[in-house]
């Protein structure tokens, strides 16, 4: 299989622009004969919906919760990058571009991510003007804050609940086309598998989550914005619900997956507490604004943080990253955190935890100032942990967070599947072995109001898409896996539950292919997680029945797709012998463990081919160029 | 701490449904509520009973999705949090916990603790939006908006779509779901142009939903877990009454 990422020739800055007046259209009159399926509500989904309804094609649109507007998305703190340079600090597209690609640790490809650049000021246009109320100025004007990775204020912010107010945006512009009856809304749906006939993806099987009826539905084109697979380690800062099951099934059905070990892990999350821990809480990367991160200088000490003497704290990222500081992307700052606490250096009860500290910024600023830049985040922090953190500094460790990983698209944004188009963190395009912060709701909303509804036009003004009907044997047959594996599952009655499974699958992932990974512990991993599924198949009990609501049925087959992925990912992480961005291999680091990228060797995406159960995936290489930016290591310092 | 808990089991939306006791043994303070009917789910699982059915997503406030009646208050004893915020040391050694769905006519019970609030989503569609054409926006900062507007259309936008309002009235009113949208995009120079359309939209479709009158109680307010404050009402009203003397 030849991977062709369809880059269109030209200048970098023109590509885009080019390659729009050159995409085919279809006409007014006929755009609503289409029928295009979008699996997703969160911010690529319900921007993709409202953009397509727009256009006037007839949209279907599925999400697993009871309303589009609980999207994972919905709990996205921090803020979001535009290069509008409103603060006149020097910041450019371009900047933004070689920010990214920078931060991403030279694993993106340059046309989509100057793309991503270029549409990132539309985006805060489009947001403003469906009424996002962003924080603005005394003058009225729209403020703006730093993130890791940047030296300039790009990042746009409406308090601590950034995503829950673009995705309310999104989500009442898609509700405007539900009530001109352009999109079709379908709530508690569950995609359980992709139709793909004569090569092209033509509709999806899905469980009517209250009635367990099981359906089929075709279409012109599919669009799955289903978030990302950060679950696979269980304990992460996603939502509970977000899984990897309509990508992994997509999978199965011939979609190429591209660099599932690429996972961020989140430097600033508040610490587990013990084994009744069901996610992970994060504490916005703006924090690092004004925090400062320390660890005691001697190992095993047990005072309290504000008896520790100035000249007996080690300020950590502040030593050994001089330039950015606190400030460091977090794949660095996570490194570093896992490193003092590796050093007995950790604090806490558990000692796998390290100190956020305001008590320099309320002597600064003040404790008001403070409170309105981070109000609900401290709130929130005193309600999980009962402690003051404007007393006492913050218990902060590093939480799974993103999937950079997902599958593989072209700059259409579309898979390997014609017909397939991936969206948000769904797809593995911009981000490289890195995210930066404030960068995946730009990427969602560029995909979703943006791309889409020009590569859309472009895939079915090409023609050539014959109708089928649900009658099609390919419906018929992925109806009647999906039913199968609902009985299979039902049947087992066996003693361990579902979250035991995943509990168990959750460990393995973070002790053996978390922050640190290596090829003896990788090789074990993949071994016992093949132990773990056949133990599942064997032993798992789901009670009830498929004819009904159940949250045990439905967890099941989510977690059985963990189950795969997180082998496919551990193995992804073993083939991969360099370290970049959220990838760490031990046995690549320089002698200051700092991470030693191996760009003449693996300067490319590996695509992952599903080629059957029990054999050996196989991968295919998208390689790499850069042609405006020059390779370098990755310095912070 | 050693709890009983009496927890509304509902099989579906035509079963009647009642209340069945629980113990919850050796729960520790530091588990988030959610986190100790999770422990009780895996007992009953391991008992071979079907666990106990609730919504929720996001676990830390702000997907909207948890709702639970605790105690006879919509996410249970503490104010502006939600009920997956609420952490066990806020309940003692020997407390009896009551868990119930939320209660109205236009939220149906769909299992256990799970209700249908798809009317909430059918009042957005009503008129909660501004029709801005995807594509067609000036610069963010060409309509300039002061400080203290966009603060103010933020309080009312923090909504989290729960339903808590409507399950603490006694008159099962959406006023405060309704009015904290009307709120938010009528404060907003882009909202303006739609805003009678939009008022006598959104309300036409609440009392079709069959959702019950506002007479002022309060009851909405206090238990919002984003505190969502009832002079949204008054601008609603007053909103209102503007769209429909034109
Ligand atoms: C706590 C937190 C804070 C964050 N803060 C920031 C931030 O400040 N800035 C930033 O840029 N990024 C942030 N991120 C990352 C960002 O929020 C996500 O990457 C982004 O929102 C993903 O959007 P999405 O549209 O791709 O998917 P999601 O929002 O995850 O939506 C997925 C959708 O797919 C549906 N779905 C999934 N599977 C199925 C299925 N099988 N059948 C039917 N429907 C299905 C779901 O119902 C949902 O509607 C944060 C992430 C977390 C966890
Ligand atoms: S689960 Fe999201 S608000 Fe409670």
């Amino acid at each position: 299989m030849k991977l062709d990422a369809k880059i269109p020739a030209g200048n970098l800055a023109d590509k885009w622009t080019e390659h729009k007046v050159h995409l085919k259209l279809v006409n007014p009159a006929n755009k609503r004969k289409y029928h295009i399926i979008v699996v997703g509500t969160g911010l690529a989904g319900a921007s993709a919906s409202a953009s397509l309804g727009e256009l006037g094609y007839n949209v279907s649109t599925f999400c697993f919760q009871d309303s589009g507007r609980r999207a994972h998305s919905i709990a996205a703190q921090g803020g979001i990058n535009a290069a509008k340079n409103y603060q006149n600090d020097g910041d450019s597209i371009f900047r933004l571009f070689y920010d990214t690609v920078k931060g991403g640790d030279f694993r993106a490809r340059e046309g989509n991510v100057h793309r991503l650049a270029e549409l990132s000021v539309n985006i805060i246009d489009q947001s403003v003007a469906l009424g996002v109320p962003f924080a603005r100025e005394y003058g009225g004007y729209l403020d703006n804050r730093s993130f890791g990775g940047a030296q300039v204020s790009r990042t746009f912010y409406a308090r601590g609940q950034t995503g829950q107010q673009l995705l309310l945006g999104a989500y009442s512009a898609m509700s405007r086309q539900a009530a001109l009856g352009t999109v079709k809304m379908y709530e508690r749906y569950e995609m359980l598998d992709l139709v793909v006939i004569d090569g092209i993806a033509r509709g999806i099987v899905t469980r009517n989550m209250i009635t367990g009826k099981i359906e089929s539905f075709t279409a012109d084109a599919v669009v799955l914005a289903t978030g990302g697979y950060g679950n696979v380690y269980y304990l992460s800062t996603n939502a509970k619900g977000s899984n990897a099951t309509a990508i992994w099934r997509a999978h199965k059905k011939g979609a190429l997956f591209a660099n599932p070990c690429f996972v961020q892990i989140h430097p600033t999350c508040i610490p587990v507490s013990g084994d009744h821990q069901s996610k992970l809480t994060l504490m916005s990367e703006s924090l690092r604004n004004d925090g400062r991160v320390w660890v005691p200088k001697q190992k095993g000490d047990t005072r309290k943080p504000e008896d520790v003497p100035e000249e007996e704290r080690d300020y950590f990222l502040e030593r050994k990253y001089p330039s950015f500081g606190n400030l460091v992307p977090r794949d660095v700052a996570s490194r570093n955190s896992k490193m003092v606490c590796d050093e007995g250096r950790g604090v806490g009860k558990s000692k796998q935890a390290v100190y956020l500290d305001f008590r320099d910024s309320i002597k600064r600023l003040g404790k008001a100032k403070i409170e309105e830049r981070y109000g609900n985040l401290f709130q929130m922090y005193e309600q999980i942990t009962d402690e003051n953190p404007y007393i006492t500094p913050m218990r902060i460790y590093p939480a799974i967070h993103y999937t950079m990983g997902g599958l593989w698209v072209d700059y259409d944004l579309m898979s390997n599947v014609p017909g397939l188009f991936v969206l948000g963190e769904a797809n593995f395009s911009d981000h490289g072995a890195n995210r930066l912060g404030a960068s995946a709701l730009m990427q969602g909303l560029a995909d979703g109001y943006f791309v889409i509804p020009n590569t859309m036009g472009g895939y079915l003004g090409s023609g050539g898409i014959e109708k089928v009907t649900i009658e099609h044997p390919a419906f018929k047959d992925a109806e009647a896996k999906v039913k199968q594996q609902i009985s299979q599952l039902l049947s087992i009655n066996g003693k361990h539950s579902v979250d035991h499974y995943h509990k168990a699958l959750g460990k393995i992932m973070w002790d053996r292919v978390g922050m640190a990974r290596d090829a003896e512990g990788l090789n074990k991993a993949i071994a016992d997680i093949k132990a773990l599924r056949e133990d599942f198949w064997k032993n798992v009990k789901v009670l009830g029945s498929g004819e009904e609501l159940n949250q045990s049925l439905e967890k099941a087959g989510r977690v059985i797709d963990f189950l795969e992925l997180g082998e496919l990912l551990a193995k992804d992480a073993l083939h991969r012998n360099e370290s970049c961005g959220g990838h760490f291999r031990a046995e690549y680091q320089t002698e200051e463990n700092e991470a030693r990228r191996d760009d003449e060797n693996f300067s490319y995406a590996a695509a992952w081919e599903y080629t059957g159960e029990n054999n050996e995936p196989v991968m295919h290489k998208e390689q790499l160029t850069f042609e405006n930016i020059q390779l370098a290591s990755r310095s912070y310092k | 701490m050693n709890l009983t808990l009496h927890i509304w089991r509902q099989k579906n939306s035509q079963d009647s449904g009642k209340f069945v006791t629980y113990q919850a043994k050796d729960v520790l303070e530091d588990m988030s509520f959610l986190e100790m009917m999770d422990v009780l789910n895996e007992e009953l699982i391991a008992k071979g009973q079907e666990p106990v059915a609730f919504d929720h997503d996001c676990r830390e406030g702000i997907c909207g999705s948890c709702s639970l009646y605790i105690n006879g208050r919509a996410h249970g004893p503490k104010q502006g949090i939600t009920a997956c915020q609420l952490h066990m040391r806020s309940f003692k050694d020997g407390d009896t916990i009551y868990i119930e769905p939320w209660r109205a006519r236009a939220f149906p019970v769909i299992k256990d603790l799970i209700v249908d609030r798809t009317a909430f989503d059918r009042i957005t569609r009503a008129g909660g939006y501004i029709s801005a054409r995807i594509g067609s926006a000036q610069d963010a900062n060409a309509i300039l908006i002061d400080h203290d507007t966009a603060e103010s259309a933020m309080d009312a936008a923090a909504c989290i779509g729960c339903g808590a309002c409507v399950a603490a009235c006694k008159n099962a009113s959406a006023m405060l779901f309704v009015s904290a949208k009307i709120s938010h995009l009528s404060q907003l120079p882009q909202g303006k142009p739609e805003r009678e359309a939009r008022a006598l939209g959104m309300i036409a479709q609440m009392d079709k939903e069959g959702f019950g009158a506002c007479t002022n109680t309060g009851a909405c307010e206090a238990e919002c877990p984003k505190e969502i404050k009832i002079t949204h009402i008054a601008r609603l009203n007053r909103e209102y009454l503007r769209a429909s003397v034109k």
